[in-house]
């Protein structure tokens, strides 16, 4: 049930990819009709082509190997943590947590690494440092009755605390670092001039996080129970689901991605400190949101989020190119668009009640 | 003896709420391929049982055996592994996930990669075509279905789950008269295929037309167990309100007011074809000026709900509400305290007390918000006004201060009482003002109720005690089903046994609706092909 | 018989909940004391004769912190929460700043009290989007300020074009670093602001009502209480509340950092709530609690920097505080040290959650 247990699940997504497009479509087509509620995920797609169009007509240079490369190597972390908050949003929870998490896990892994601890031991516990955090947040929303906001608010100022104990200063990785490995780029097309397919190890890892998510939200009796709590946890509970178990599970899941996200985001970068990720919860949040996890629980697609993170990053490369909207603005209008998108979900949600 | 084991035997059940004995030494036992009805008002203590027996509360006492082995369930996944599932009133399903989901969540058949869904949905529809369900797209969503089919699919997880005891609890509460024959087709298919099934129901014609055999409980006491042929619904209703008949026969209408000519007088309130979908029938209604008007009827029977739109905490989906001749449309509660109707809610702890706020706050919190938070009433005002209702009421302890949770519920409800007459209402709807509350508190508030009369208050008296509501009332409504179904106007003669009649009639002969006095007739219709259909198990009992 | 009424005063002390938070005050300041014995040492500058020392740089400290403790725990009351605060506080810093910058280096009261209106002005805008959201729209009130606690810091920054920004202007200057009669005016100003909005939550029915929606949202919408106005009230005091705080806090260099302004207050004003016994799950509140919550907040950030704590460390403390409080709050470690009477029932935990969550949507 848990994602160790299997190493198969790539392969599924693979083979599920291969499928011909016709049949896909048909496939698509079938799933649209026989559940609504994909159709937020749908318009999530939507909007991200329709970006992508909009940025290629206006600016250029969109559609081409190296930005999108480029797109889902700086968004690689932010795809983790969608993933992430998807699980706990599915079971109408919310962690705000993930971004802190990333600044401790980050700030102590690097300082360790400098340290001369071996890196994989170094990237493990850098992993268990999230898995740590989530299990308090868990154990408090569960067993304890705190709000999941108030717990995970708490777990939130006490990853940046004691990333602030550790160090206030920017630490950089040593240049000869096995770890910064995961962030070097790979050319796996070569292109015209710089216009090349570049992979990094971190997207890859980003990837399979992706499709071991999948398989454990739509083919695991532990993924099903976090849809069902999201619908009705009283009932689930009725239904003899574990209930306890799954909540306090989700939020390990969130921590321990969290974790991992740290570890992509550092290699990348070769920098920790501790105000790494202030603001990425909210990312994270707009992500899955926009990706049409509904609030309140119980709707949502894995897959969605991470188009919703695309979405996001593909934002910031726009306003980029624009260069006539201030970087400052970025926050402003992911704020709005979470907010635009809470109160679609809202309107849809109360017009399906009466 | 040739009496088979019972499948279910609870034995001297006693479950303690703080402060409360909710089942005390309660008695159970069900078998194998019948339909066993559980039997009392509200508060009698069958849900506690239900959920003594699915785990979802410990037990104080006694002793738990399914299938002849003692058992203590820890939580519901424990009794359903048992062969112990439930379905409630409410139904558990979720509705953001497929049909087939639902009925197979948590018992989904893997495969190599995870959950196989081709499997688990042909495993579903195999559930489902037990009940005669095969035609649902179990890949559809479940909030497609209506609540009946919800309720079927919902009978179809339990079955599913290879469940040797099926608890019904109130399904039919929110069904019409199809969806009900329908599921009772289905209670009888799995009857007839060995499964016990225990019933909930407040509908009595319900009862009678599937139950083999009922337990009837009372205050949180056994009552007693009887073959349902062998029970008239006099002697049933009876054994469940406590009272027998010759004792509720000779109680009259006590309040001896002249009659009034109602037509000549313009009411105070008048409802034409009030009613909002799935929680009451369109209803005619007058009440005049200093009238005590009483809603009789069983739980369930669309009492509360009536008088929910009345004070608008409910808003009216159809029909018309006039006051003093002028229609007017109550969206909420503030609405109709605005238009000088009160409201006391049967549901004290969640709708009526604030908890964690003081006898004097609580008292004062009705006036205060039609004054709006910016006219506090001043302090010396709000003291006279309290005392004033602690003395009339006598509310003890005496103690404006103190926190109304740390009063007896006879107390609460007088500081409500209080709270809604220090509105000076000009109607007044009390719904079960004397539930569990003791006896001398009753007396005061039925008390105060006839004197509020006296002094030109209308009021509507809601009470599952029907000599109470026949005492205090001088016409009585008769509700059932949801709907108006009589109205008397009392007077000497008139008595509590009167009401019984309508309500037990009503429906079973149609002849019976227009002859309410005669109510013997019921009795034979009830021993239709429906309830003579008894498994062999069962017959030897008696 | 004046023992006896000693005693049940004593007795009646300890039980209001933010005995423990006085008590902890003392320590933290005894803790200081062994550190350095002339720590409460108060001395009289005798140019200006105004009172210098560590107790009056706490007290200083503390003006924010009041300001913000008091407008959350209106909104904590009601069943709610205001994670904008600390974002308020730098939207509204970099009005006033911005303002008095554009005004010149004019040094009028004018200018001052325009800055001031201006920023207060802001934040009741704020506080309002907060309010309609939660009260009319509907949504829970966390995500809605969570996006205000986000989006306000960019708007601070588009505001100040992502510069910190500073002003000279002495009276406004004044509030946050002049002395009236030997004490720090922005102190007195706090102490009187929290006075009034105690005065009015308390004289008139605000309180009153507030409490009832928060303990039973269904019996006060049955007692006619209309939770709307009410709750938009509350949501836009609280970010009014905020402003003043961010013009007190960036009153005393004369300059806002949009990044550090007000950041990670939201925690300090939460904290305050809980030191001052108001649960977070609504309902009762303290005035009185919440400013020896501020309080005691101050003497911890000035305890942590005394002791040569990094102060970016501090949030970690609190965390660890608001965890513990909420622990205590909860049935489940309160059963522990009640009795050992068997617990009646298995589930209730998890079976209220639904309607719960029914009525926040509803």
């Amino acid at each position: 049930m848990t994602i160790v247990q299997n190493p198969q699940a790539p392969q599924t997504g693979a083979a599920d990819a291969e499928s011909g497009f016709a049949k896909l479509m048909s496939r698509v087509k079938r799933v649209i009709a026989s559940n609504p509620s994909v159709l937020p995920t749908v318009a999530a797609i939507v909007i991200f082509i329709g970006m992508v169009v909009y940025g290629e007509v206006a600016y250029g240079r969109i559609v081409q190997y190296n930005t999108l490369s480029n797109l889902f190597i700086n968004n690689a972390h932010l795809i983790i943590l969608a993933v992430a908050m998807t699980f706990v949003i599915l079971t109408g929870g919310i962690d705000l947590s993930v971004g802190s998490v990333i600044a401790l896990s980050s700030v102590a892994g690097v300082m360790l690494a400098n340290a001369g601890w071996d890196p994989m031991v170094v990237i493990v516990l850098m992993i268990l440092i999230g898995t740590a955090m989530g299990l308090a947040s868990g154990i408090l929303i569960q067993y304890f009755n705190v709000q999941p906001f108030i717990a995970t608010l708490a777990m939130m100022f006490l990853g940046r605390g004691l990333a602030a104990l550790l160090s206030t200063q920017p630490e950089r990785l040593a240049d000869d670092s096995p770890i910064l490995w995961l962030g070097e780029q790979f050319k796996v097309i070569d292109g015209e001039k710089v216009n090349d397919v570049v992979i990094t190890p971190g997207v890859i890892i980003a990837l399979l996080v992706v499709l071991i998510a999948f398989f454990v939200l739509h083919r695991t009796r532990t993924g099903r129970t976090v849809y069902a709590i999201g619908g009705s946890e009283s009932s689930s509970a009725l239904m003899g689901l574990a209930v306890p178990r799954t909540k306090v599970l989700v939020y390990v899941i969130s921590g321990t991605l969290s974790g991992v996200a740290a570890v992509v985001y550092t290699s990348r970068l070769g920098i920790a400190q501790n105000i790494t990720g202030i603001g990425w919860e909210l990312d994270a949040i707009a992500a899955t949101v926009i990706g049409g996890t509904l609030l309140t629980g119980g709707y949502g697609y894995v897959l969605g989020s991470v188009v919703g993170a695309l979405v996001l990053g593909l934002m910031n490369v726009l306003i980029t190119r624009d260069g006539g909207i201030p970087p400052e603005m970025t926050t402003i209008i992911t704020g709005g668009i979470l907010l635009i998108f809470v109160l679609l979900q809202r309107a849809v949600t109360s017009k399906r009640r009466t | 003896m040739t009496e088979p084991l019972p499948i279910v035997e609870m034995r001297d059940i006693s479950i303690e709420f703080p402060g409360v004995k909710a089942l005390d030494g309660v008695d159970f036992r069900l078998f194998q391929g019948e339909v066993h009805a559980l039997m009392g008002e509200n508060g009698a203590g069958k849900s506690t049982l239900i959920k003594a027996l699915t785990g979802v509360y410990k037990i104080d006492g006694g002793s738990i055996i399914v299938a002849g082995q003692e058992r203590q369930f820890h939580g519901t996944r424990d009794a359903q592994s048992a062969g112990v599932s439930t379905v409630y009133q409410e139904v558990n399903l979720v509705t953001n996930l497929s049909i087939g989901e639902n009925v197979m969540l948590g018992h989904e058949i893997r495969g190599t990669f995870g959950v196989n869904w081709r499997a688990t949905h042909a495993a579903a529809t195999d559930a489902l075509a037990k009940l005669g369900l095969e035609y649902l797209d179990t890949h559809k969503p479940l909030s497609t279905l209506s609540i009946a089919m919800q309720q079927l699919v919902a009978i179809s997880r339990a079955m599913a789950v290879k469940a040797k005891v099926l608890i019904l609890d109130e399904p039919t509460s929110s069904l019409d008269a199809a969806e009900v024959e329908g599921l009772f087709a289905v209670m009888r298919t799995l009857r007839d295929q060995g499964v016990a099934i225990l019933f909930v129901s407040h509908f009595l014609d319900q009862i009678y037309a599937i139950s083999d055999r009922l337990t009837i409980l009372r205050n949180g006491r056994y009552e007693g167990e009887y073959l349902t042929r062998d029970l008239d619904r006099h002697a049933l209703i009876s054994k469940m309100i406590g009272k027998d008949l010759g004792a509720l026969s000779s109680l009259g209408g006590n309040r001896r007011v002249e009659q009034r000519d109602y037509d000549a007088e313009a009411p105070l309130l008048a409802a034409k074809g009030l009613g909002r979908q799935g929680s009451i029938e369109p209803t005619d209604l007058d009440i005049h000026t200093g009238e005590v008007v009483g809603f009789a009827g069983l739980l369930g029977s669309g009492r509360t709900e009536l008088a929910r739109l009345l004070y608008g905490a409910d808003r009216a989906g159809e029909g018309e509400l006039t006051l003093h001749g002028k229609r007017v449309d109550l969206k909420n509660p503030a609405d109709g305290l605005g238009k000088r109707i009160a409201f006391s809610t049967e549901n004290r702890r969640d709708e009526g007390i604030v908890a964690d706020l003081t006898v004097r706050e609580n008292m004062i919190l009705a006036i205060q918000a039609e004054r709006g938070w910016a006219r506090p009433i001043p302090r010396k005002e709000q003291d006279e006004l309290v005392e004033k209702y602690i003395t009339a009421l006598n509310v003890r302890p005496a103690d404006p201060n103190r926190l109304i949770k740390n009063l007896s519920g006879g107390n609460q409800q007088k500081v409500l009482l209080g709270r809604w007459l220090a509105t000076k209402p000009e109607l007044l709807i009390l719904d079960e003002p004397t539930r569990g509350i003791d006896v001398g508190a009753k007396a005061e508030i039925q008390e105060a109720v006839a004197q509020l009369a006296e002094d030109g208050v209308s009021v509507v008296f809601i009470s599952s005690e029907l000599e109470e509501v026949v005492r205090l009332s001088e016409r009585i409504v008769v509700l059932k089903d949801h709907q108006k179904i009589g109205e008397i106007v009392n007077g000497p003669g008139v008595t509590a046994q009167q009401i019984v009649d309508v309500i037990a009639a009503h429906g079973v002969a149609a002849a019976a609706e227009s002859d309410i006095i005669d109510a013997e007739a019921d009795v034979e219709p009830s021993n239709d092909p429906d309830t003579a259909h008894t498994p062999a198990s069962a017959e030897e009992e008696s | 018989m004046s023992t006896a009424a000693r005693t049940t005063w004593l007795r009646e002390l300890i039980r209001k909940p933010f005995f423990w938070g006085v008590i902890a005050i003392f320590a933290l300041l005894a803790l200081n004391v062994i550190k350095d014995p002339n720590y409460l040492a108060l001395s009289v500058n005798p140019v200006n004769g105004n009172l210098v020392g560590n107790v009056v740089d706490i007290l200083r400290a503390s003006a924010p912190i009041l300001m913000i403790a008091v407008g959350m725990s209106l909104v904590i009351a009601t069943g709610g929460i205001d994670l904008s605060v600390g974002s308020v506080m730098a939207v509204s810093g970099a009005v006033a700043m911005v303002f008095m910058k554009d005004a010149g280096q004019s040094g009028s009261v004018g200018v001052a009290l325009g800055a001031i209106g201006l920023a207060l002005l802001v934040s009741a805008i704020l506080g309002a989007i907060n309010g309609v959201l939660v009260a009319y729209i509907g949504l829970q009130p966390f995500i809605s300020t969570l996006i205000m606690m986000l989006a306000g810091r960019g708007i601070a920054k588009v505001i100040t074009e992502g510069q910190n920004t500073s002003a000279t202007n002495d009276p406004f200057r004044w509030i946050a670093n002049g002395f009236v009669i030997g004490l720090p005016v922005v102190f007195l100003f706090a102490i009187i602001i929290v006075i009034i909005v105690g005065l009015v939550v308390r004289r008139s029915a605000l309180g009153l009502m507030i409490e009832a929606i928060g303990i039973n949202p269904k019996a006060s919408r049955m007692a006619g209480i209309k939770p709307t106005g009410l709750l938009l009230t509350v949501y836009i005091l609280s970010a009014v509340l905020a402003g003043v705080a961010g013009i007190m806090s960036v009153g005393t260099v004369m300059t806002v950092d949009v990044s550090r302004t007000g950041y990670q207050m939201e925690l300090d004003a939460i904290l305050a709530v809980v030191i001052g016994g108001t649960s977070l799950a609504g309902g009762k509140f303290s005035i009185g609690g919440a400013v020896v919550g501020a309080l005691l907040i101050a003497t911890l950030d000035k305890t942590i920097v005394f002791l040569g704590i990094s102060s970016s460390a501090t949030p970690a403390f609190k965390a660890i505080v608001i965890v513990v409080l909420c622990l205590l709050q909860s049935d489940r470690v309160r059963g522990w040290f009640v009795q050992r009477r068997k617990p009646p029932m298995l589930r209730t935990p998890s079976l209220p959650a639904e309607p719960k969550k029914q009525e926040v949507s509803a």
